[in-house]
């Protein structure tokens, strides 16, 4: 069959203007295609970090919004598999003016030496370390927050309680590097604690807590005795793994999956109409060519392959430009504002490129097989005789 | 002289095929975009319909939603008697004192669970909303009953009359479902104020506070009166503003619709150009006939985009049928604001349907000029002798 490419490519070539608008118009939809399976893989197939991976969240069954116990952190410590446990409370908050989307950053209030055990990836000096366990106002931040902010080691914010109705005057102590864009700040727990004082509801209560288990293998084990402790206390819970726990924020955009699906399948038939739509204009154009092909020669299962040969080129360059530009909309869509961690790591991975490609030729082939077998079963006479 | 238009659409009814698949192309396209447009349309209808010209709402300053305010009974005492308050029919002043939580139930979208609105207000609450039962009744003041609207009750199948649901302190009922029209009231669930507050000792702590006000502009008076005065720290808000700015919870959904279809536009755009290009290049011989019996340059460059622009039409009208189906199904998204999911109608409104008209003929316009001008400039001689 390869015998045969530079005739499918001067087939391809015969004409240019079509062939540029059908590569177009497939690479436009597959490089559509490519950033919504993207979008897919990222919010439901994503990769997990390995310290990711050991990590749960325990909240409250009935919401995030209602808060648990504190007395639950010894007794969750107990459970075996248990690696490590910290307070994890979203203190929320206002900082500077709310209405800025940059002022808008995680604030969890926790208990350093646990957490920093927890969140192993966030690495700081040994004087950042020690600042952050033994200052009761200490906080550390995401250094891309501290890029935005302009926050320098030292510097003190002001976060306005909403929550909690206490104002926290935090000492930023160090910065980690944010790989995994998580924009988190982190601050001691006692000091929420204090500020609140004893009479307050909230005192001693806890948002959430964040567990490290010991391996990826106890993680469900883990979440499973959690929940069976509190079964029947007055404040049942619910674990979950730091993945699924994420998971659980992207159905606040709707039904996420069935809108993905749904596109894509409109996209996918969209483009096999067009170039099954190319391929037949392309056939019923050479027909008679196909006979005089025939006459030379050529079997009907050569003619075939040759026809099938042309979609598939067509689709193949088609489908790697869009690829290319699927890459190049990934990139956009990071850097676009969001409340999302999965849209700000969005990348176009190899698997999911191989795929798209793939995807461009499944429909190239299928969409000439129709017109590809009418032409090579015409009878020679037949061919010959046909006029446009 | 214009060439008339029966030519066209036979011409189009030759290559039934071709004219099919380019068209479903653009359908396709105009479907999902008119998906999202009825999406949007639903959700805009949902926030619109919630906020009542007249009604303010009062939460903590600095608040910007009712779930991280707070506001005391001796505050909700001393809104009663602001200047400016509707009375109702038993001549008391239109006030609500209210507490709002979440709670978690599986949904059928998300078995995992989805937050929803719990909101525990007084009797005069539900009036001032114009709340109507649906079926079943309204919750007992003082029991630990619940009634539901009914979003609630089509989207989660735990939440449907004669059910129990564990919160607080232990079991609620759900005794009935509510109306609340296209509102977005409907995805919430009511109870009594006192019997949620004491479940979730919250008897002084409440949420936010509800008042109507005899007119608009006493509404605004009411806002400023309330706003300047430093003593109460309070801050109070037009309802109807508070609401209509919650439809940004479907801009992430909105983005990403139009995003996908103007790349899909380009796509089909492109697939629009290449049909009439086939078209001028199968139709030279006529092209060439119709110059000689007079027809000018510009009637012919017309009348292959009006070609274009019918089988673009054709493709509009298949994507408004392919979107139909989607009317008034109900779906939800979540509200970050309240941070819990609000479930409206899908509206295949007569502006949206125009809308994905107008678009598809600016596909069909956009493809079809380049492939028309190359028809009317065609040489009368060479057109003619073309095989």
């Amino acid at each position: 069959m390869f015998r045969f490419l530079p005739l499918i490519w001067k087939n391809s070539l015969r004409n240019k203007r079509r062939s540029l608008l059908t590569i177009t118009s497939v690479a436009m939809s597959l490089c559509l295609l490519g950033v919504l399976f993207a979008l897919y893989r990222s919010f439901f197939h994503g990769d997990t970090t390995p310290e990711s991976a050991l990590r749960l969240i325990t909240r409250h069954r009935v919401s995030l919004t209602v808060s648990l116990p504190g007395s639950y952190e010894s007794k969750i410590r107990q459970i075996p598999g248990v690696k490590e446990v910290s307070v994890y409370s979203w203190f929320q908050g206002v900082y500077k003016d709310a209405r800025d989307p940059n002022n808008f950053f995680a604030r969890f209030a926790v208990e350093p030496e646990n957490a920093l055990r927890i969140l192993s990836e966030w690495k700081f000096t040994e004087e950042e370390r020690k600042a952050f366990l033994s200052q009761r106002t200490a906080a550390v931040a995401s250094d891309l927050i501290a890029k935005a902010q302009k926050w320098k080691v030292g510097d003190k914010i002001l976060i306005k309680g909403d929550i909690y109705p206490v104002n926290l005057e935090l000492t930023l102590v160090g910065f980690y590097r944010d790989v995994d864009k998580t924009k988190t700040l982190i601050f001691n727990n006692e000091y929420l604690q204090q500020a609140l004082g004893v009479n307050n509801r909230r005192y001693s209560s806890v948002g959430t807590y964040y567990i490290l288990a010991e391996s990826a293998e106890a993680v469900p084990r883990v979440a499973k005795a959690v929940d069976d402790m509190f079964e029947n206390a007055p404040e049942p819970t619910k674990t979950e793994s730091e993945r699924q726990f994420a998971l659980s924020f992207v159905s606040f955009l709707g039904n996420v999956k069935l809108f993905l699906l749904a596109i894509c399948g409109a996209v996918t038939f969209t483009i096999l109409l067009v170039s099954a739509n190319t391929m037949a204009m392309s056939v019923r154009e050479r027909i008679r060519e196909v006979g005089i092909l025939k006459t030379l020669g050529f079997t009907n299962g050569e003619i075939l392959g040759i026809i099938l040969g042309e979609a598939l080129m067509i689709s193949f360059i088609g489908g790697l430009l869009g690829t290319g530009l699927a890459v190049l909309l990934c990139g956009v869509v990071r850097n676009a504002p969001t409340n999302f961690q999965q849209l700000e790591t969005l990348r176009l991975t190899p698997d999911v490129a191989a795929l798209c490609v793939a995807v461009a030729m499944v429909i190239g082939f299928a969409s000439a097989l129709i017109p590809a077998a009418t032409a090579s079963r015409t009878p020679i006479l037949d061919s010959l005789r046909y006029s446009g | 002289m214009a060439i008339p238009l029966s030519y066209n659409l036979r011409n189009l009814m030759v290559r039934r095929t071709t004219t099919l698949m380019t068209a479903l192309g653009i359908g396709l396209t105009v479907a999902v975009l008119l998906a999202v447009l009825a999406l949007m349309a639903g959700l805009n209808a949902a926030f619109a319909t919630a906020g009542n010209p007249k009604h303010v709402l009062v939460m903590r300053k600095g608040a910007t939603a009712e779930l991280s305010s707070g506001v005391t009974r001796q505050q909700f005492q001393e809104m009663k008697f602001r200047p400016g308050l509707d009375t109702s029919a038993g001549n008391e002043p239109m006030a609500s004192l209210e507490l709002v939580t979440i709670i978690n139930l599986q949904s059928v979208d998300s078995p995992n669970g989805m937050n929803v609105t719990l909101r525990g207000l007084l009797p005069m609450g539900a009036e001032m909303r114009g709340l109507k039962i649906a079926s079943g009744r309204w919750f007992n003041p003082g029991q630990r009953e619940i009634t539901v609207g009914k979003g609630i009750a089509k989207r989660y199948p735990d939440a449907a009359t004669g059910k129990q649901l564990r919160f607080g302190k232990g079991l609620w009922t759900v005794v009935g479902v509510f109306d609340a029209g296209d509102s977005a009231n409907n995805s919430e669930i009511l109870g009594d104020l006192n019997q949620v507050a004491g479940d979730y000792n919250r008897m002084e702590g409440l949420s936010s506070i509800l008042l109507r006000a005899t007119d608009r502009a006493s509404a605004k008076a009411l806002v400023n009166n309330i706003n300047d005065d430093v003593k109460l720290n309070m801050e109070a808000r037009l309802e109807d503003e508070y609401m209509a700015a919650q439809t940004s919870s479907g801009a992430p959904i909105q983005f990403l619709g139009i995003f996908v279809s103007i790349i899909m536009a380009v796509g089909s755009s492109f697939a629009a150009m290449n049909t009439m290009y086939a078209a001028v290049a199968r139709r030279a011989k006529e092209v060439g006939t119709l110059r000689v019996l007079g027809f000018s340059q510009g009637s012919i460059l017309i009348s292959f985009l009006i070609e274009s622009v019918v089988l673009s039409l054709l493709g509009g009208i298949l994507g408004c049928l392919l979107v139909l189906p989607l009317n008034g199904i109900t779906t939800g998204i979540g509200n970050f604001t309240t941070f819990s999911e609000v479930s409206f109608n899908f509206q295949v409104t007569p502006q949206v349907m125009l809308s994905g008209i107008l678009f598809a003929l600016l596909l069909g316009a956009v493809g079809g000029f380049f492939p028309s001008l190359n028809a009317a400039r065609k040489e009368i001689l060479t057109a003619l002798r073309d095989t």
